[in-house]
């Protein structure tokens, strides 16, 4: 590992860095496990305290119980969504993690709010619990249902803070830009600009056209920006506020896609509605399959934006974490080496992925957008 | 399946985020940043635009400039001509001028020379009838020395009168 580092030019040191650190604090959580597994086996009387004191929700609760490495639970764990955010595990099977706060909307209490520490470890609180990764409510006729949940969860609050960054990054760059029209870009700038200037000129104008793409600009730059740096923050692991798998979650990727989805629809013109209701050049008898045709081809576009973006990161956080698990399967430090090769290697392909999915995103939203907007000439 | 069941409390979330962060940043940055981004290109268009205009220019003006050289040049050397044609006119009249003054000169002299010569010779002839009466007293007063000679030459003279 030294070695490689050492061969390594200057150049992608910080990269290696950046991935070493993100494997080690992967690994932390379940160098702890282990122990933790050790233990249960050794002192069974001791196990039901530890796991009923050291548990989140009950996947890690059966994992620690049952005393096997589950790696399907222990990815599925990650890439989930989670109301904590959780740092690493204690020796003694203890989870260290951030509490963050619980906003939830009851039928039978109305609105609540709270610090997700108050259901760990299984603990109720007002009827809440946790179960399964999900809140659960006990209703005073001891019914079981799921209150509307509101929280702040952890790919919440990677959003805020993703939002804060290209807040603070473009807000500041636009007063600099305001102030002097005509300054040469330097720093950071000089780094976003060629990026604005690439959305402009290689996604904007050639789809959506010279006339139009002015309007579109902000959405296509916020929408750009907004799921790189959420993807790159979720390749960095675990420390707060990093590691959160925004993209990789299917209700975020929904809106981005439905807003797309509603702004090619508001922006269609005569010709494009024209084309879905009766498309030039086919036989009116044909318009009962076209048309049921063309609206599922309305809905199909942000569909598949939808899934590509989701799947293609949650694919990328799988096999990282598929990877770590080798070390856990194997049971032995010795395969860590050749782990963590590979987890270099991925999370390199993974930061060319996270580019390439913002730029996919954002090129094919244009493309749907310039197909709705645009004024076809025949 | 949860994987693929997207969450209510997500979905607001997310909107709500993003709708903001859009609103924000349209408003604070990317409208600025476009602004910018276009005046500054429009000003390099503008700068380039004048460049090659200043370029033709630039070369109309050294089209002139060759025009000018060349009609200096012809105009230099017309004048150089000219100047060469008056000084031969000049310096041939110089030289009849001065042949001429020569001639008159010469003749001058030559009439002087003249003058002078047939003063001098008319001298000389003084002289020499001076010179000649002279040597002729001389002789005579030799010859004349006895009587006998002189009446010779009286009888001689008086025979040359005589037959005169």
């Amino acid at each position: 590992m030294n070695l490689n580092l050492m061969l390594m030019g200057s150049k992608y040191r910080k990269l290696i860095l950046v991935s070493f650190i993100s494997a080690t604090f992967s690994l932390v959580p379940y160098f702890g496990n282990a122990q933790d597994q050790h233990n249960t086996n050794e002192q069974d009387t001791h196990a039901a305290v530890i796991s009923d004191s050291g548990s989140h929700d009950s996947s890690s609760h059966s994992q620690s119980a049952d005393a096997t490495f589950d790696p399907g639970l222990f990815i599925i764990d990650h890439v989930k969504d989670s109301h904590e955010w959780h740092l690493w595990t204690k020796a003694d099977g203890n989870h260290v993690s951030v509490p963050l706060p619980i906003i939830l909307y009851s039928k039978e209490s109305g609105l609540q709010a709270f610090f997700s520490s108050k259901l760990a470890h299984g603990h109720h609180h007002k009827g809440f619990y946790l179960e399964d990764g999900k809140i659960w409510e006990e209703l005073a006729n001891h019914e079981i249902v799921s209150p509307l949940d509101f929280s702040i969860t952890k790919n919440v609050a990677g959003m805020l803070v993703a939002a804060l960054i290209m807040l603070i990054l473009f807000i500041r760059m636009g007063s600099i830009y305001r102030k002097k029209e005509l300054s040469v870009p330097s720093g950071l700038n000089g780094f976003l600009e060629p990026m604005i200037l690439f959305i402009r000129d290689d996604i904007a104008i050639p789809n959506i056209g010279e006339e139009k793409y002015a309007k579109f600009m902000p959405y296509l730059l916020t929408v750009f920006f907004f799921i790189l740096i959420n993807n790159i923050m979720g390749l960095i692991p675990s420390v707060i506020p990093f590691g959160a798998n925004v993209m990789g979650n299917i209700a975020v990727t929904f809106v981005l896609s439905f807003i797309t989805f509603i702004i090619t629809q508001f922006n269609g013109t005569k010709t494009y509605w024209k084309h879905i209701v009766a498309t030039p050049g086919v036989p009116f008898w044909l318009a009962p399959v076209m048309i049921p045709v063309e609206i599922i081809g309305l809905f199909s576009k942000p569909f598949a934006l939808m899934i590509r973006l989701f799947a293609n990161i949650t694919a990328g956080h799988i096999i990282i974490l598929s990877l770590i698990s080798l070390i856990f399967i194997f049971k032995s430090i010795f395969i860590a080496p050749v782990s963590i090769a590979f987890v270099l290697f991925m999370d390199c392909i993974e930061i060319l992925v996270a580019f390439l999915q913002a730029y996919v995103f954002t090129l094919l939203s244009a493309l749907f957008i310039g197909l709705a907007a645009k004024e076809h000439h025949h | 399946m949860d994987l693929v069941t997207p969450g209510i409390g997500l979905i607001v979330w997310t909107t709500l985020i993003f709708l903001i962060l859009l609103f924000l940043l349209k408003k604070f940055a990317w409208t600025p940043i476009n602004n910018a981004v276009k005046t500054r290109e429009e000003s390099i268009r503008a700068a380039l635009s004048s460049a090659d205009k200043a370029k033709e220019e630039m070369l109309l003006l050294q089209a002139d400039n060759e025009k000018i050289i060349i009609k200096a040049r012809n105009e230099r050397d017309s004048l150089l001509k000219e100047a060469k044609e008056v000084k031969e006119t000049i310096i041939e009249e110089a030289k009849q001028k001065a042949e001429s003054e020569a001639k008159k000169l010469i003749e001058q002299a030559r009439t002087s020379i003249k003058n002078e010569k047939f003063s001098a010779i008319n001298e000389i002839k003084e002289q020499v009838a001076i010179l000649s009466v002279e040597i002729a007293e001389k002789i005579l007063r030799e010859k004349l020395a006895n009587d006998k000679e002189q009446k010779d030459l009286l009888d001689k003279l008086l025979k040359d009168i005589k037959l005169n």
